[in-house]
């Protein structure tokens, strides 16, 4: 409870900030200050020291999992803000708001990792969805940015019809809003061999939905436009926590859920898994602009995520999802605060970055080699993990090598990226960089790296 | 103790040198790291009690990885050729120049490393680890470092075996979930309960990943270009060192893992290291350039190791890991040449080359042994290897023995007229002005003869050191 209560109070507190203040500084400070008191009330309720009692009649049922969750999602952002706040300050007019929208994101998160129906599902990933879809307009005079913003509300728009729609097929069906190990739909499941139409078509358009809000294919036509189309800084925010929640949803959701399928889940699944892992490697490979191969690589990685999602309920596939979460996180955050300091964003823009700014350089590599999954680096664990878990489960193993060899297709698109910093010459333009900007760069690589080598240092904290 | 100091002195080096600027700097300090792990590696092995041989850490409790490393009869003598050829390969080459020397040198500490790390590791994870974390320095010194076309071909290098790791990496889970006590140790790994019928699938995967490192043909097309674009002080680790990963992996990781797969998949595999032993041989007689030329003499060499392996004999077995460390040095002593040929003269083309017997006539002794111990001829220490191998494949098929015999033939030919068109005929005009090598790459090739003859009249200490291992393997099987 309390991550919702106070990211929504901080949304208002930075709301109002901008009214009595214009000063840009003064608005990050309480902006990453607010992340760190939002990180600390998760804590609180982590260690059961202090916590917001409320009566949500079972509507929010606070986990350890769902809490640490948060404070991956948290800690993730005030990475991201330390990074990158400055260049937030810089996208227009209205600082302060954005940084309200940011906090109300992260209030959809708290909810997306706490709730328990599908009605605060549906709340969570609108609370979610709706700022992003301003942020994502958010550089106003720039027509790609309208265009992404309103290509992402349509489209947004549309798939919270479907999921509506399957909600209210299923509450038809069931005649509540509870998930299925709720013991009143376990006997709808269970009277009948075969579950009730209605309840299955409800479950296979929240698949879909789900499937639009990470960006899985078939559902991930939006992904590129709208990436490229916003604001660097903040596709860098969307295309990290957003999504990782987006999947935390996705999996809390169809814990149970899958049971409605039965044997038909699979095939829906390693569908998924096929070919968002396809379509996204494949068409990264011929991308020039590395902000679009990006926009590709997160939906690459959305693929592996969804491992988590058909090794549903192994633990390790649920430790894999928070590792996953935090590798994929904090490699893509710091990928893209090196990008937003480049004025080229093609591939050609990072030539010569090796020579010119090493720090910068040294940083986007370990981030690259953690997205390729490079042993030494938080990525290599976290495909372990949700290989691990997917195999575990008793998944087809043609699956799992459909799924390393695209990861090496990866590899080749990363690492054009390193060849053009490292190998190729060039003087990229780029943004005044300050020393702060490379110190923290660099511990972010030394933290992929920690994670890399001992990857309980994370995931110990889920257990004490 | 001993195999983790041998892991972190060159890291520990490798990682300080980085910010050393200077040329000469550079290399007194990857000399001086190199001939520290040498000295460590020695002592280690032949002074220090078994005890000292072993060592083991918690690292993953939760999914059963530990750190557990050990100098046992199989890597003793990949860890010993890793430990004498680097400040060889530092000594011979110690007159190049190099951009960023700081860099240069500390990536090849890094890659000795790695290749300590993947012949003592005994756990299933951490082997993995040390597989790939080899490969990395050796991508960016070839890349940045190396000839025209360096980073097409060594991406193709690196995506080649990073697609094979990759596929170990589901092998290694597949097997992972199939052991007794859900642990990636070695043991654990030996002791599956793996009915023979489901070893096939791991068997092929595993195989691949060191198939491509070896590598066997038909999986062998990226190393040619990759020997050719890389520096040689690289190309020396690479062929010297690295192709071993993948004979040492089947040792270690395959036979006592699979069986019962090694043995149904033996005749194929020996057929294909056959027909690219001759291949390779048929390639080589046609190349100009000295680089590929050592390149594809590299890939018949293994190629006969590889058979040698999966005819599983005990003497073929002693043979291969005998024939691994005399391969490591000669090849390094021939690119050591190559090296100086190229530095001096300015090309590599056999050509254009010529005569210089009579310019430079220490160089020539040295080339010539080096020539035989290529060819194998007794007197030399390749021969007791081959001789070996050969005894092995000969017991398996007396067929696939004589037509693997016909690349010694063969490699006679190629070797022989590479000795001839470098060292004797007319003076060309590139070679008009030649003259001695310098001092550095002489004296290590000194060595390298000195060892060649030693080890070629008197290989038992070199046979004592593999004994062990292979009745280790025996009791396995």
């Amino acid at each position: 409870m309390n991550a919702i209560i106070v990211s929504a109070l901080l949304g208002v507190v930075m709301m109002f900030s901008g009214i009595f203040t214009t000063n840009k500084t003064i608005i990050k400070n309480i902006a990453t200050v607010g992340v760190l008191v939002l990180l600390a009330a998760n804590l609180m309720e982590m260690y059961n020291l202090f916590s917001f009692d409320i009566n949500t009649h079972d509507l929010i049922v606070t986990q350890r999992y769902g809490l640490f969750f948060n404070c991956i999602a948290y800690g993730a952002t005030f990475i991201y803000l330390v990074l990158s706040a400055s260049d937030i300050t810089e996208v227009g007019v209205n600082v302060a708001e954005y940084f309200a929208l940011i906090f109300f994101v992260l209030c959809g998160v708290a909810i997306i990792s706490s709730f328990n129906g599908l009605l605060m599902l549906f709340i969570g990933v609108e609370i979610l969805s709706i700022p992003l879809y301003i942020l994502t307009g958010a550089d106003k005079r720039n027509l790609k940015s309208n265009e992404a913003s309103l290509k992402y509300f349509l489209m947004g728009a549309f798939s919270t019809g479907v999921m509506l729609m399957g909600i209210a097929l299923m509450y038809g069906a069931t005649g509540n809003f509870g998930m299925v190990h709720n013991a009143g739909i376990r006997g709808v499941i269970t009277a009948s061999q075969q579950p009730p139409y209605l309840l299955v078509a409800g479950v296979l358009l929240l698949f879909a939905s789900m499937s639009f809000k990470v960006s899985a294919a078939p559902f991930h036509f939006w992904t590129p436009d709208v990436y490229d189309g916003a604001p660097s800084v903040f596709t860098s925010f969307m295309s990290t926590i957003v999504k990782a929640a987006g999947m935390l949803a996705f999996i809390r959701v169809f814990e149970n859920q899958y049971m409605v399928l039965g044997p038909t889940w699979h095939i829906i699944v390693d569908f998924a898994i096929v070919t968002t892992l396809l379509i996204g490697n494949i068409t990264a490979v011929f991308q020039q602009s590395v902000k679009r191969m990006l926009a590709y690589s997160s939906i690459a990685q959305a693929g592996f995520m969804l491992f988590a999602l058909y090794a549903n309920n192994t633990e390790i596939a649920k430790e894999g999802m928070l590792l996953y979460a935090a590798a994929y996180s904090l490699a893509t955050i710091s990928i893209f605060a090196v990008l937003i300091k480049l004025q080229d964003y093609t591939l050609d823009g990072f030539n010569g970055l090796a020579k010119k700014e090493p720090v910068l350089a040294f940083a986007a590599t370990v981030s690259l080699l953690s997205l390729s999954g490079i042993p030494l680096t938080a990525g290599f664990f976290a495909k372990y993990y949700v290989l691990a878990g997917a195999m575990q489960a008793g998944g087809a193993l043609w699956l799992i090598i459909v799924a390393v060899l695209l990861a090496a297709v990866s590899v080749y698109y990363y690492f054009r990226v390193i060849q053009a910093m490292y190998f190729k010459a060039g003087d990229p333009e780029t943004l005044p960089i300050s020393g702060g900007f490379k110190a923290a760069l660099i511990g972010v690589a030394a933290l992929i790296v920690i994670l890399g080598i001992w990857p309980s240092a994370l995931l110990s904290w889920l257990y004490f | 103790m001993i195999p983790v100091l041998l892991l972190f002195i060159p890291l520990v080096a490798g990682i300080l040198g980085f910010f050393i600027k200077e040329q000469k700097a550079a290399s007194n300090w990857a000399i001086v790291a190199s001939v520290v792990t040498l000295l460590t590696a020695v002592i280690g092995i032949y002074a220090m009690p078994a005890s000292m041989h072993q060592f083991e850490a918690s690292w993953l409790p939760n999914i059963g990885a530990s750190f557990s490393v050990a100098l046992d009869g199989m890597s003793k003598m990949l860890v010993l050729l890793t430990a004498i050829s680097m400040p060889l390969i530092f000594i011979a080459t110690r007159n190049n120049n190099y951009t960023n020397p700081g860099v240069f040198y500390a990536l090849m500490l890094l890659a000795q490393s790695g290749l300590i790390g993947v012949f003592i590791s005994m756990d299933a994870l951490l082997f993995y680890f040390f597989w790939e974390l080899a490969l990395i320095p050796v991508y960016f010194l070839s890349s940045i470092w190396g000839g025209e076309k360096r980073i097409a071909v060594t991406f193709k290098f690196f995506i080649y075996t990073f697609i094979g790791s990759l596929l170990m990496l589901v092998g290694i889970l597949f097997v992972y979930l199939h052991t007794k006590d859900q642990s990636f140790a070695w043991s654990s790994f030996t002791n599956t309960d793996l009915l023979s019928g489901q070893e096939t699938l791991p068997f092929i995967l595993f195989f691949i990943a060191f198939a491509i490192k070896m590598p066997i043909f038909p999986l062998h097309t990226w190393q040619p270009d990759a020997y050719e674009q890389a520096p040689t002080a690289t190309t020396m680790v690479l062929s010297g060192v690295m192709v071993k990963m993948g004979l040492f992996a089947v040792i270690r990781w395959v036979l006592p893992l699979f069986p019962v797969a090694s043995s149904a998949f033996a005749m194929p595999i020996v057929i294909l290291s056959v027909i690219g032993m001759i291949y390779a041989s048929l390639i080589a007689i046609q190349q100009d350039d000295i680089k590929r030329l050592i390149a594809y003499s590299s890939i018949a060499h293994i190629g006969l190791m590889a058979a040698a392996i999966f005819a599983g004999d005990t003497l073929g077995l002693q043979g291969v890991q005998v024939q691994m460390f005399n391969h490591g040095i000669n090849v390094i002593g021939l690119w050591i040449l190559a090296n100086a040929i190229e530095s001096t003269l300015g090309t590599r083309k056999l050509s254009e080359l010529g005569g210089l017997a009579t310019k430079a006539p220490t160089m020539a002794i040295l080339f010539v042994v080096l020539a035989f111990a290529n060819i194998a001829l007794p007197l030399t220490n390749a021969f007791i290897g081959e001789f070996l191998l050969f005894n092995g494949l000969f017991q398996y098929n007396i067929w696939i023995a004589a037509v693997a015999g016909v690349s010694i033939i063969l490699g006679a030919i190629y070797t022989l007229q590479m000795v001839q068109k470098v060292l004797f005929g007319e003076v060309s005009v590139v070679t008009a002005n030649a003259t001695e090598i310098n001092s550095y790459s002489k004296w290590v090739l000194i060595v390298i003869v000195i060892a060649v003859i030693a080890l070629g009249v008197y290989p038992q200490p070199l046979i004592d050191l593999t004994k062990d291992s292979v009745n280790a393997l025996l009791v396995i099987k």
